[in-house]
Protein backbone atom coordinates (compact mmCIF):
# COMPACT_ATOMS: atom_id res chain seq x y z
CA UNK A 1 0.00 0.00 0.00
CA UNK A 2 1.73 3.13 -1.08
CA UNK A 3 0.89 6.53 0.33
CA UNK A 4 0.15 9.09 -2.39
CA UNK A 5 0.18 12.85 -2.02
CA UNK A 6 -3.59 12.97 -1.66
CA UNK A 7 -3.37 10.63 1.34
CA UNK A 8 -0.59 12.73 2.90
CA UNK A 9 -2.78 15.84 2.64
CA UNK A 10 -5.75 13.97 4.11
CA UNK A 11 -3.74 12.54 7.01
CA UNK A 12 -2.13 15.92 7.73
CA UNK A 13 -5.61 17.43 7.85
CA UNK A 14 -6.80 14.73 10.25
CA UNK A 15 -3.74 15.32 12.43
CA UNK A 16 -4.22 19.11 12.30
CA UNK A 17 -0.74 19.69 10.96
CA UNK A 18 -0.29 22.43 8.39
CA UNK A 19 1.92 20.89 5.72
CA UNK A 20 3.36 23.38 3.21
CA UNK A 21 2.71 22.23 -0.36
CA UNK A 22 6.44 21.76 -1.05
CA UNK A 23 6.67 19.33 1.86
CA UNK A 24 3.89 17.04 0.61
CA UNK A 25 5.90 15.06 -1.95
CA UNK A 26 8.98 14.61 0.26
CA UNK A 27 6.76 13.60 3.19
CA UNK A 28 5.02 11.01 0.98
CA UNK A 29 8.44 9.60 0.09
CA UNK A 30 9.55 9.51 3.74
CA UNK A 31 6.38 7.84 4.91
CA UNK A 32 6.52 5.31 2.09
CA UNK A 33 10.08 4.44 3.04
CA UNK A 34 8.98 3.72 6.60
CA UNK A 35 5.77 1.93 5.63
CA UNK A 36 7.60 -0.27 3.09
CA UNK A 37 9.86 -1.44 5.91
CA UNK A 38 6.84 -2.04 8.15
CA UNK A 39 5.20 -4.21 5.47
CA UNK A 40 7.34 -7.16 6.61
CA UNK A 41 4.78 -7.64 9.40
CA UNK A 42 2.65 -9.33 6.75
CA UNK A 43 5.04 -12.31 6.90
CA UNK A 44 3.93 -13.13 10.45
CA UNK A 45 1.23 -15.72 10.93
CA UNK A 46 -1.23 -14.05 13.29
CA UNK A 47 -4.09 -16.48 12.72
CA UNK A 48 -6.01 -16.90 15.97
CA UNK A 49 -3.67 -14.59 17.96
CA UNK A 50 -5.31 -12.27 20.47
CA UNK A 51 -4.16 -8.67 19.99
CA UNK A 52 -2.05 -7.49 22.92
CA UNK A 53 -3.75 -4.46 24.39
CA UNK A 54 -1.89 -4.19 27.68
CA UNK A 55 1.77 -4.52 28.61
CA UNK A 56 0.82 -6.14 31.90
CA UNK A 57 -0.92 -9.47 32.08
CA UNK A 58 -3.76 -10.06 34.43
CA UNK A 59 -4.01 -6.56 35.84
CA UNK A 60 -7.62 -5.45 35.93
CA UNK A 61 -8.21 -1.75 35.50
CA UNK A 62 -8.53 -0.43 39.03
CA UNK A 63 -11.69 1.43 39.97
CA UNK A 64 -11.95 4.13 42.57
CA UNK A 65 -14.93 5.60 44.35
CA UNK A 66 -16.77 8.11 42.24
CA UNK A 67 -16.06 11.08 44.45
CA UNK A 68 -14.46 14.45 43.89
CA UNK A 69 -10.78 14.27 44.83
CA UNK A 70 -9.60 17.71 43.78
CA UNK A 71 -10.81 20.96 42.35
CA UNK A 72 -10.87 24.70 42.94
CA UNK A 73 -7.59 24.95 41.07
CA UNK A 74 -8.49 27.35 38.29
CA UNK A 75 -5.46 29.57 38.91
CA UNK A 76 -3.12 26.60 38.59
CA UNK A 77 -4.98 25.28 35.57
CA UNK A 78 -4.70 28.65 33.84
CA UNK A 79 -1.12 29.30 34.91
CA UNK A 80 0.31 28.25 31.55
CA UNK A 81 -2.48 29.48 29.28
CA UNK A 82 -1.28 31.43 26.22
CA UNK A 83 -4.26 33.73 26.87
CA UNK A 84 -6.56 33.87 29.90
CA UNK A 85 -9.05 36.35 31.26
CA UNK A 86 -11.31 36.40 34.32
CA UNK A 87 -10.61 32.77 35.14
CA UNK A 88 -11.23 31.53 31.59
CA UNK A 89 -9.11 30.42 28.64
CA UNK A 90 -9.30 32.85 25.75
CA UNK A 91 -9.44 31.01 22.42
CA UNK A 92 -10.04 32.01 18.81
CA UNK A 93 -13.66 32.34 17.75
CA UNK A 94 -15.24 28.88 17.47
CA UNK A 95 -18.69 29.73 16.09
CA UNK A 96 -19.11 32.27 13.29
CA UNK B 1 40.04 16.28 48.82
CA UNK B 2 38.98 13.93 46.02
CA UNK B 3 36.80 15.33 43.27
CA UNK B 4 33.34 14.69 44.72
CA UNK B 5 31.75 14.53 41.28
CA UNK B 6 33.59 11.31 40.43
CA UNK B 7 32.01 9.37 43.30
CA UNK B 8 29.33 6.78 42.75
CA UNK B 9 25.95 7.39 44.37
CA UNK B 10 26.66 4.73 47.01
CA UNK B 11 30.06 6.29 47.80
CA UNK B 12 28.62 9.80 47.97
CA UNK B 13 25.84 8.77 50.35
CA UNK B 14 28.40 6.98 52.47
CA UNK B 15 30.66 10.05 52.51
CA UNK B 16 27.81 12.30 53.64
CA UNK B 17 26.77 9.79 56.27
CA UNK B 18 30.35 9.80 57.60
CA UNK B 19 30.34 13.63 57.56
CA UNK B 20 33.28 13.74 55.14
CA UNK B 21 31.37 16.34 53.14
CA UNK B 22 27.92 17.87 53.05
CA UNK B 23 25.22 17.87 50.43
CA UNK B 24 25.90 21.59 49.98
CA UNK B 25 29.53 20.79 49.12
CA UNK B 26 28.85 18.03 46.62
CA UNK B 27 25.98 20.01 45.10
CA UNK B 28 28.32 22.97 44.56
CA UNK B 29 30.93 20.66 43.06
CA UNK B 30 28.38 19.44 40.51
CA UNK B 31 27.12 22.95 39.73
CA UNK B 32 30.72 23.97 39.07
CA UNK B 33 31.31 20.97 36.84
CA UNK B 34 28.09 21.68 34.90
CA UNK B 35 29.12 25.29 34.34
CA UNK B 36 32.36 24.13 32.74
CA UNK B 37 31.02 21.19 30.76
CA UNK B 38 27.57 22.22 29.64
CA UNK B 39 28.63 24.72 26.94
CA UNK B 40 30.42 21.77 25.30
CA UNK B 41 28.06 18.87 26.01
CA UNK B 42 24.64 20.58 26.14
CA UNK B 43 23.40 17.91 28.55
CA UNK B 44 21.30 20.27 30.70
CA UNK B 45 18.60 22.47 29.18
CA UNK B 46 17.83 24.09 32.53
CA UNK B 47 20.22 24.34 35.49
CA UNK B 48 18.33 24.93 38.74
CA UNK B 49 21.31 26.10 40.78
CA UNK B 50 19.27 28.07 43.29
CA UNK B 51 16.78 25.28 43.89
CA UNK B 52 19.64 22.78 44.18
CA UNK B 53 21.44 24.86 46.81
CA UNK B 54 18.22 25.33 48.76
CA UNK B 55 17.41 21.62 48.62
CA UNK B 56 20.98 20.75 49.66
CA UNK B 57 20.80 23.08 52.65
CA UNK B 58 17.48 21.52 53.70
CA UNK B 59 18.97 18.08 53.21
CA UNK B 60 21.97 18.84 55.38
CA UNK B 61 19.60 19.97 58.11
CA UNK B 62 17.58 16.77 57.85
CA UNK B 63 20.73 14.66 58.03
CA UNK B 64 21.96 16.61 61.06
CA UNK B 65 18.58 16.00 62.69
CA UNK B 66 18.94 12.26 62.12
CA UNK B 67 16.19 12.23 59.48
CA UNK B 68 18.25 11.20 56.47
CA UNK B 69 16.28 9.57 53.64
CA UNK B 70 17.68 6.80 51.44
CA UNK B 71 19.00 9.34 48.87
CA UNK B 72 19.65 12.14 51.33
CA UNK B 73 21.56 14.99 49.74
CA UNK B 74 22.30 13.20 46.46
CA UNK B 75 22.40 15.63 43.50
CA UNK B 76 20.55 14.19 40.50
CA UNK B 77 19.56 15.30 37.01
CA UNK B 78 15.95 15.04 35.85
CA UNK B 79 15.07 14.29 32.24
CA UNK B 80 12.99 17.08 30.74
CA UNK B 81 10.11 14.64 30.17
CA UNK B 82 9.31 14.71 33.91
CA UNK B 83 7.09 17.55 35.07
CA UNK B 84 8.84 19.50 37.81
CA UNK B 85 6.87 22.02 39.78
CA UNK B 86 7.76 25.59 38.88
CA UNK B 87 10.66 24.49 36.66
CA UNK B 88 10.32 24.71 32.88
CA UNK B 89 9.37 21.36 31.38
CA UNK B 90 9.11 21.11 27.62
CA UNK B 91 9.96 17.52 26.59
CA UNK B 92 12.52 19.47 24.54
CA UNK B 93 9.77 20.56 22.15
CA UNK B 94 8.96 24.08 21.02
CA UNK B 95 5.26 23.33 21.30
CA UNK B 96 5.42 23.47 25.09
CA UNK B 97 6.99 26.92 24.96
CA UNK B 98 7.89 28.02 28.48
CA UNK B 99 5.55 25.53 30.17
CA UNK B 100 6.05 25.48 33.93
CA UNK B 101 4.12 22.66 35.58
CA UNK B 102 2.16 23.50 38.70
CA UNK B 103 2.70 19.94 39.92
CA UNK B 104 5.50 17.41 40.37
CA UNK B 105 5.71 14.03 38.59
CA UNK B 106 5.35 11.08 40.93
CA UNK B 107 8.81 9.77 40.10
CA UNK B 108 10.62 13.04 40.81
CA UNK B 109 8.45 13.59 43.89
CA UNK B 110 9.49 10.14 45.14
CA UNK B 111 13.16 11.07 44.70
CA UNK B 112 12.72 14.33 46.61
CA UNK B 113 10.77 12.48 49.32
CA UNK B 114 13.89 10.35 49.76
CA UNK B 115 16.16 13.38 50.05
CA UNK B 116 17.46 13.88 46.51
CA UNK B 117 18.60 17.27 45.21
CA UNK B 118 17.73 18.40 41.67
CA UNK B 119 20.53 19.98 39.63
CA UNK B 120 18.44 20.69 36.55
CA UNK B 121 16.54 19.36 33.58
CA UNK B 122 18.25 17.12 31.07
CA UNK B 123 18.22 17.33 27.30
CA UNK B 124 16.50 14.64 25.25
CA UNK B 125 15.02 13.93 21.86
CA UNK B 126 11.79 15.87 21.32
CA UNK B 127 8.98 13.99 23.10
CA UNK B 128 11.51 11.13 23.53
CA UNK B 129 11.27 10.39 19.81
CA UNK B 130 14.76 9.66 18.59
CA UNK B 131 17.86 7.60 19.16
CA UNK B 132 20.57 10.25 18.90
CA UNK B 133 19.29 13.33 20.77
CA UNK B 134 19.32 15.19 17.47
CA UNK B 135 15.58 15.90 17.48
CA UNK B 136 15.76 18.10 20.61
CA UNK B 137 14.50 21.65 20.18
CA UNK B 138 17.53 22.72 22.26
CA UNK B 139 20.13 21.15 19.98
CA UNK B 140 21.88 17.83 20.31
CA UNK B 141 23.83 16.58 23.29
CA UNK B 142 27.48 15.72 22.67
CA UNK B 143 28.76 12.40 23.98
CA UNK B 144 31.64 12.94 26.42
CA UNK B 145 33.29 9.89 24.82
CA UNK B 146 35.43 10.34 21.72
CA UNK B 147 36.95 7.94 19.21
CA UNK B 148 40.59 7.72 20.31
CA UNK B 149 42.11 11.15 19.85
CA UNK B 150 39.63 12.31 17.22
CA UNK B 151 37.47 15.30 17.97
CA UNK B 152 34.50 14.08 15.89
CA UNK B 153 31.35 14.78 17.89
CA UNK B 154 29.48 11.60 18.73
CA UNK B 155 25.90 11.09 19.79
CA UNK B 156 25.25 10.02 23.38
CA UNK B 157 22.26 8.08 21.99
CA UNK B 158 18.68 8.88 22.69
CA UNK B 159 16.19 9.71 23.71
CA UNK B 160 17.72 10.05 27.21
CA UNK B 161 20.96 11.47 25.81
CA UNK B 162 21.25 14.27 28.36
CA UNK B 163 20.73 11.80 31.20
CA UNK B 164 23.40 9.43 29.89
CA UNK B 165 25.92 12.14 28.99
CA UNK B 166 25.53 13.91 32.35
CA UNK B 167 26.14 10.69 34.28
CA UNK B 168 29.11 9.74 32.07
CA UNK B 169 30.64 13.21 32.41
CA UNK B 170 30.19 13.37 36.21
CA UNK B 171 27.60 16.14 36.00
CA UNK B 172 25.26 14.36 38.46
CA UNK B 173 25.33 11.24 40.62
CA UNK B 174 22.51 9.70 38.64
CA UNK B 175 19.63 10.75 36.44
CA UNK B 176 16.04 9.94 35.69
CA UNK B 177 15.30 8.71 32.20
CA UNK B 178 12.49 7.07 30.27
CA UNK B 179 12.41 4.19 27.85
CA UNK B 180 9.74 3.59 25.20
CA UNK B 181 11.81 1.53 22.76
CA UNK B 182 15.32 1.68 24.23
CA UNK B 183 15.68 5.29 25.32
CA UNK B 184 17.36 4.38 28.62
CA UNK B 185 19.42 1.40 27.53
CA UNK B 186 20.82 2.57 24.18
CA UNK B 187 22.19 5.88 25.58
CA UNK B 188 23.56 4.00 28.61
CA UNK B 189 25.38 1.63 26.26
CA UNK B 190 26.73 4.55 24.19
CA UNK B 191 28.15 6.34 27.24
CA UNK B 192 29.51 3.55 29.44
CA UNK B 193 26.75 3.97 32.03
CA UNK B 194 24.12 1.66 33.53
CA UNK B 195 20.46 2.04 32.69
CA UNK B 196 17.45 -0.03 33.65
CA UNK B 197 13.93 0.01 32.30
CA UNK B 198 11.87 -1.79 34.95
CA UNK B 199 8.76 -3.89 34.38
CA UNK B 200 6.00 -1.83 32.78
CA UNK B 201 4.00 -0.33 35.63
CA UNK B 202 6.76 -0.29 38.28
CA UNK B 203 7.21 3.47 37.96
CA UNK B 204 4.21 5.74 37.83
CA UNK B 205 3.75 7.58 34.55
CA UNK B 206 1.87 10.37 36.33
CA UNK B 207 3.45 13.70 35.44
CA UNK B 208 5.66 12.25 32.72
CA UNK B 209 4.92 13.78 29.33
CA UNK B 210 3.25 10.93 27.43
CA UNK B 211 4.71 9.49 24.22
CA UNK B 212 3.36 5.93 23.79
CA UNK B 213 1.45 5.04 26.92
CA UNK B 214 1.54 1.24 26.64
CA UNK B 215 5.33 1.31 26.24
CA UNK B 216 6.61 4.33 28.23
CA UNK B 217 8.41 3.46 31.44
CA UNK B 218 10.71 5.49 33.66
CA UNK B 219 14.00 4.24 35.06
CA UNK B 220 17.39 5.54 36.17
CA UNK B 221 20.73 5.99 34.45
CA UNK B 222 23.59 5.60 36.92
CA UNK B 223 27.29 4.88 37.26
CA UNK B 224 26.96 1.35 38.64
CA UNK B 225 24.41 -1.44 38.82
CA UNK B 226 24.07 -0.89 42.56
CA UNK B 227 23.46 2.84 42.07
CA UNK B 228 20.75 2.07 39.52
CA UNK B 229 19.11 -0.31 41.99
CA UNK B 230 19.09 2.37 44.70
CA UNK B 231 17.60 4.98 42.38
CA UNK B 232 14.93 2.61 41.07
CA UNK B 233 13.99 1.75 44.64
CA UNK B 234 13.02 5.37 45.20
CA UNK B 235 11.51 6.04 41.78
CA UNK B 236 9.24 2.98 41.70
CA UNK B 237 6.14 2.14 43.71
CA UNK B 238 2.39 2.07 43.36
CA UNK B 239 0.60 5.28 42.48
CA UNK B 240 -3.20 5.42 42.36
CA UNK B 241 -2.96 8.33 39.92
CA UNK B 242 -1.66 6.01 37.17
CA UNK B 243 -4.15 3.23 36.43
CA UNK B 244 -1.36 1.06 34.97
CA UNK B 245 0.85 1.44 38.05
CA UNK B 246 1.49 -1.95 39.62
CA UNK B 247 0.20 -2.50 43.17
CA UNK B 248 2.93 -5.10 43.88
CA UNK B 249 5.29 -4.52 46.79
CA UNK B 250 8.83 -3.48 45.87
CA UNK B 251 11.57 -5.97 46.63
CA UNK B 252 14.94 -4.76 47.95
CA UNK B 253 16.70 -4.07 44.65
CA UNK B 254 20.05 -3.18 46.19
CA UNK B 255 20.15 -6.46 48.11
CA UNK B 256 19.48 -8.31 44.85
CA UNK B 257 22.78 -6.96 43.48
CA UNK B 258 24.60 -9.08 46.07
CA UNK B 259 22.79 -12.27 45.15
CA UNK B 260 24.83 -15.11 43.68
CA UNK B 261 23.87 -16.25 40.20
CA UNK B 262 25.10 -19.75 40.86
CA UNK B 263 22.53 -22.23 39.61
CA UNK B 264 20.64 -19.65 37.53
CA UNK B 265 19.87 -20.43 33.91
CA UNK B 266 20.61 -17.68 31.42
CA UNK B 267 19.15 -17.77 27.94
CA UNK B 268 21.02 -16.66 24.83
CA UNK B 269 18.76 -15.90 21.87
CA UNK B 270 20.12 -16.85 18.46
CA UNK B 271 17.96 -14.17 16.80
CA UNK B 272 20.00 -11.34 18.36
CA UNK B 273 22.86 -12.13 15.99
CA UNK B 274 22.06 -9.61 13.25
CA UNK B 275 23.60 -8.87 9.87
CA UNK B 276 26.30 -6.26 9.91
CA UNK B 277 26.83 -6.41 13.66
CA UNK B 278 30.49 -5.65 14.40
CA UNK B 279 32.64 -8.63 15.41
CA UNK B 280 33.54 -6.76 18.61
CA UNK B 281 29.93 -6.88 19.78
CA UNK B 282 29.69 -10.55 18.92
CA UNK B 283 32.92 -11.10 20.90
CA UNK B 284 31.64 -9.09 23.86
CA UNK B 285 28.46 -11.14 23.92
CA UNK B 286 30.51 -14.35 23.91
CA UNK B 287 32.64 -12.88 26.71
CA UNK B 288 29.51 -12.05 28.71
CA UNK B 289 28.33 -15.64 28.33
CA UNK B 290 31.70 -16.86 29.61
CA UNK B 291 31.53 -14.50 32.62
CA UNK B 292 28.05 -15.74 33.50
CA UNK B 293 29.28 -19.34 33.25
CA UNK B 294 32.27 -18.57 35.47
CA UNK B 295 29.91 -17.12 38.07
CA UNK B 296 28.08 -20.43 38.17
CA UNK B 297 25.17 -19.86 35.79
CA UNK B 298 24.04 -22.37 33.20
CA UNK B 299 23.77 -21.08 29.66
CA UNK B 300 20.94 -22.20 27.45
CA UNK B 301 20.37 -21.33 23.80
CA UNK B 302 16.84 -20.06 23.30
CA UNK B 303 14.76 -18.87 20.39
CA UNK B 304 12.84 -15.60 20.29
CA UNK B 305 11.77 -16.09 16.75
CA UNK B 306 9.69 -12.97 16.19
CA UNK B 307 12.53 -10.64 17.21
CA UNK B 308 12.99 -9.17 13.72
CA UNK B 309 9.35 -8.06 13.68
CA UNK B 310 9.60 -6.14 16.94
CA UNK B 311 10.80 -2.85 15.45
CA UNK B 312 8.26 -2.72 12.60
CA UNK B 313 5.49 -3.57 15.11
CA UNK B 314 6.81 -0.85 17.40
CA UNK B 315 6.68 1.68 14.56
CA UNK B 316 2.95 1.05 14.27
CA UNK B 317 2.09 0.89 17.97
CA UNK B 318 4.25 3.78 19.18
CA UNK B 319 3.28 6.33 16.50
CA UNK B 320 -0.39 5.33 16.83
CA UNK B 321 -0.33 6.00 20.56
CA UNK B 322 1.79 9.12 20.06
CA UNK B 323 -0.59 10.61 17.51
CA UNK B 324 -3.37 10.18 20.02
CA UNK B 325 -1.35 11.47 23.02
CA UNK B 326 0.00 14.47 21.14
CA UNK B 327 -3.47 15.52 19.98
CA UNK B 328 -3.68 17.52 23.23
CA UNK B 329 -1.14 20.08 21.97
CA UNK B 330 -3.49 22.53 20.35
CA UNK B 331 -2.05 25.78 21.69
CA UNK B 332 -5.21 26.63 23.60
CA UNK B 333 -4.51 25.71 27.22
CA UNK B 334 -0.74 25.74 27.48
CA UNK B 335 2.33 25.97 25.32
CA UNK B 336 3.04 28.22 22.38
CA UNK B 337 0.06 29.30 20.25
CA UNK B 338 0.32 30.39 16.63
CA UNK B 339 -2.81 32.19 15.48
CA UNK B 340 -4.16 31.09 12.09
CA UNK B 341 -7.05 32.29 9.97
CA UNK B 342 -9.62 30.42 12.07
CA UNK B 343 -9.70 27.92 14.94
CA UNK B 344 -8.63 24.92 12.85
CA UNK B 345 -6.01 27.10 11.18
CA UNK B 346 -4.67 28.01 14.62
CA UNK B 347 -4.42 24.34 15.53
CA UNK B 348 -2.68 23.50 12.29
CA UNK B 349 -0.20 26.37 12.47
CA UNK B 350 0.50 25.83 16.16
CA UNK B 351 1.28 22.17 15.59
CA UNK B 352 3.25 22.71 12.38
CA UNK B 353 5.40 25.30 14.07
CA UNK B 354 5.70 23.60 17.45
CA UNK B 355 6.52 20.03 16.47
CA UNK B 356 9.84 19.09 14.89
CA UNK B 357 10.24 16.97 11.76
CA UNK B 358 10.54 13.55 13.43
CA UNK B 359 7.57 14.18 15.70
CA UNK B 360 5.47 15.30 12.73
CA UNK B 361 6.51 12.20 10.81
CA UNK B 362 5.41 9.95 13.66
CA UNK B 363 2.12 11.80 14.16
CA UNK B 364 1.37 11.33 10.46
CA UNK B 365 2.24 7.62 10.54
CA UNK B 366 0.13 7.16 13.65
CA UNK B 367 -2.79 9.03 12.18
CA UNK B 368 -2.49 7.04 8.96
CA UNK B 369 -2.40 3.58 10.59
CA UNK B 370 -5.38 4.46 12.76
CA UNK B 371 -7.39 6.05 9.97
CA UNK B 372 -10.53 4.46 8.57
CA UNK B 373 -9.82 1.38 6.49
CA UNK B 374 -6.28 0.81 7.71
CA UNK B 375 -6.83 -0.03 11.36
CA UNK B 376 -7.04 -3.81 10.88
CA UNK B 377 -4.22 -3.96 8.37
CA UNK B 378 -1.78 -2.09 10.58
CA UNK B 379 -2.67 -1.42 14.19
CA UNK B 380 -4.54 -4.65 14.89
CA UNK B 381 -1.93 -6.73 13.09
CA UNK B 382 0.87 -4.99 15.03
CA UNK B 383 -0.86 -5.78 18.31
CA UNK B 384 -1.08 -9.43 17.29
CA UNK B 385 2.60 -9.46 16.38
CA UNK B 386 3.26 -7.85 19.75
CA UNK B 387 1.45 -10.77 21.35
CA UNK B 388 3.68 -13.18 19.39
CA UNK B 389 6.77 -11.39 20.71
CA UNK B 390 5.47 -11.49 24.28
CA UNK B 391 4.64 -15.20 23.84
CA UNK B 392 8.21 -15.92 22.66
CA UNK B 393 9.41 -14.43 25.96
CA UNK B 394 6.86 -16.34 28.03
CA UNK B 395 8.00 -19.58 26.40
CA UNK B 396 11.66 -18.72 26.96
CA UNK B 397 11.13 -17.75 30.60
CA UNK B 398 9.57 -21.14 31.25
CA UNK B 399 13.13 -22.44 30.87
CA UNK B 400 15.46 -19.60 31.85
CA UNK B 401 15.77 -17.03 34.64
CA UNK B 402 17.22 -14.20 32.57
CA UNK B 403 18.29 -13.47 29.02
CA UNK B 404 21.65 -12.04 27.95
CA UNK B 405 22.06 -10.05 24.73
CA UNK B 406 24.14 -7.17 23.39
CA UNK B 407 22.57 -3.79 24.22
CA UNK B 408 23.04 -2.14 20.84
CA UNK B 409 24.15 -3.21 17.36
CA UNK B 410 26.98 -0.63 17.34
CA UNK B 411 28.93 1.77 19.53
CA UNK B 412 28.14 5.51 19.54
CA UNK B 413 28.03 6.98 16.03
CA UNK B 414 28.84 10.47 14.81
CA UNK B 415 26.25 13.22 15.05
CA UNK B 416 24.54 13.60 11.68
CA UNK B 417 25.64 10.17 10.45
CA UNK B 418 22.18 8.65 10.56
CA UNK B 419 19.85 11.61 10.77
CA UNK B 420 18.96 11.49 7.05
CA UNK B 421 17.57 7.97 7.16
CA UNK B 422 14.74 7.31 9.63
CA UNK B 423 14.83 3.52 9.25
CA UNK B 424 18.61 3.34 9.82
CA UNK B 425 18.09 5.40 12.97
CA UNK B 426 15.23 3.16 14.14
CA UNK B 427 17.45 0.06 13.85
CA UNK B 428 19.49 1.31 16.84
CA UNK B 429 16.76 -0.07 19.07
CA UNK B 430 16.67 -3.53 17.55
CA UNK B 431 17.85 -5.27 20.75
CA UNK B 432 16.02 -3.08 23.24
CA UNK B 433 12.54 -2.64 21.78
CA UNK B 434 11.40 -6.22 22.43
CA UNK B 435 11.42 -5.66 26.21
CA UNK B 436 9.15 -2.62 25.80
CA UNK B 437 6.65 -4.52 23.66
CA UNK B 438 6.58 -7.38 26.18
CA UNK B 439 6.64 -5.04 29.23
CA UNK B 440 9.74 -6.73 30.69
CA UNK B 441 12.54 -5.33 32.86
CA UNK B 442 15.87 -4.93 31.05
CA UNK B 443 19.20 -3.39 32.04
CA UNK B 444 22.15 -2.23 29.96
CA UNK B 445 25.60 -2.20 31.51
CA UNK B 446 29.01 -1.27 30.11
CA UNK B 447 31.26 -4.26 29.62
CA UNK B 448 34.12 -3.33 27.29
CA UNK B 449 35.47 -0.71 24.92
CA UNK B 450 35.80 -1.25 21.18
CA UNK B 451 38.93 -0.67 19.09
CA UNK B 452 38.09 3.05 18.94
CA UNK B 453 37.95 3.24 22.71
CA UNK B 454 34.15 3.58 22.84
CA UNK B 455 32.03 1.73 25.39
CA UNK B 456 29.94 -1.29 24.45
CA UNK B 457 27.09 -2.62 26.53
CA UNK B 458 25.43 -5.89 27.39
CA UNK B 459 21.72 -6.23 28.13
CA UNK B 460 20.06 -8.45 30.71
CA UNK B 461 16.31 -9.05 30.28
CA UNK B 462 14.20 -10.53 33.07
CA UNK B 463 10.71 -11.88 33.68
CA UNK B 464 7.97 -9.42 34.45
CA UNK B 465 8.39 -8.20 38.06
CA UNK B 466 11.72 -9.98 38.43
CA UNK B 467 14.11 -7.01 38.46
CA UNK B 468 15.94 -8.85 41.23
CA UNK B 469 17.31 -11.47 38.83
CA UNK B 470 18.20 -8.70 36.39
CA UNK B 471 20.18 -6.90 39.09
CA UNK B 472 21.84 -10.11 40.29
CA UNK B 473 23.03 -11.11 36.81
CA UNK B 474 24.02 -7.55 35.90
CA UNK B 475 26.02 -7.09 39.10
CA UNK B 476 27.83 -10.39 38.49
CA UNK B 477 28.68 -9.34 34.93
CA UNK B 478 29.75 -5.88 36.10
CA UNK B 479 32.10 -7.45 38.60
CA UNK B 480 33.56 -9.83 36.01
CA UNK B 481 33.92 -7.10 33.38
CA UNK B 482 35.65 -4.68 35.73
CA UNK B 483 34.81 -1.84 33.36
CA UNK B 484 36.70 1.18 34.68
CA UNK B 485 37.16 3.31 31.56
CA UNK B 486 35.92 6.91 31.72
CA UNK B 487 35.56 9.57 29.06
CA UNK B 488 38.51 11.98 29.14
CA UNK B 489 37.32 15.40 30.28
CA UNK B 490 38.41 17.26 27.13
CA UNK B 491 36.10 20.18 27.97
CA UNK B 492 37.92 21.16 31.15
Amino acid sequence: MSIDEKTVRKVAKLARLALPEERVAPMAAELNGIMAWIEQLNEVDVEGVEPMTSAVEGLALPMRDDVVTDGGDSQRVLANAPKAEDGFFVVPKVVE
Amino acid sequence: MTDLTTLTLAQALDGMEKKQFSSAEITNAFLGAIEKANPHLNAYVVVTAEKARAQAAQSDKRRAAGQAGPLEGAPLGIKDLFCTEGVRTTACSNILGEFKPTYESTVSANLFRDGAVMLGKLNMDEFAMGSSNETSAFGNVVNPWRRGNEDTKLTPGGSSGGSAASVAADLCLGATATDTGGSIRQPAAFTGTVGIKPTYGRCSRWGIVAFASSLDQAGPIAKTVEDSAMLLQSMAGHDPRDSTSLPNALPDFRAACQRSIKGMTIGVPEEYRVDGMPQEIEDLWRQGIAWAKDAGATIKPISLKHTKYALPAYYIVAPAEASSNLARYDGMRYGARVTGKDLVGSYEQTRAKGFGAEVQRRILIGTYVLSAGYYDAYYLRAQKVRQRIAQDFRDAFAEVDAILTPATPSSAFGLGEKSGDPVAMYLNDIFTVTANLAGLPALALPAATDSQGLPLGLQVIGKALDEESVFAVSAALEKAAGFKAKAAKWWV
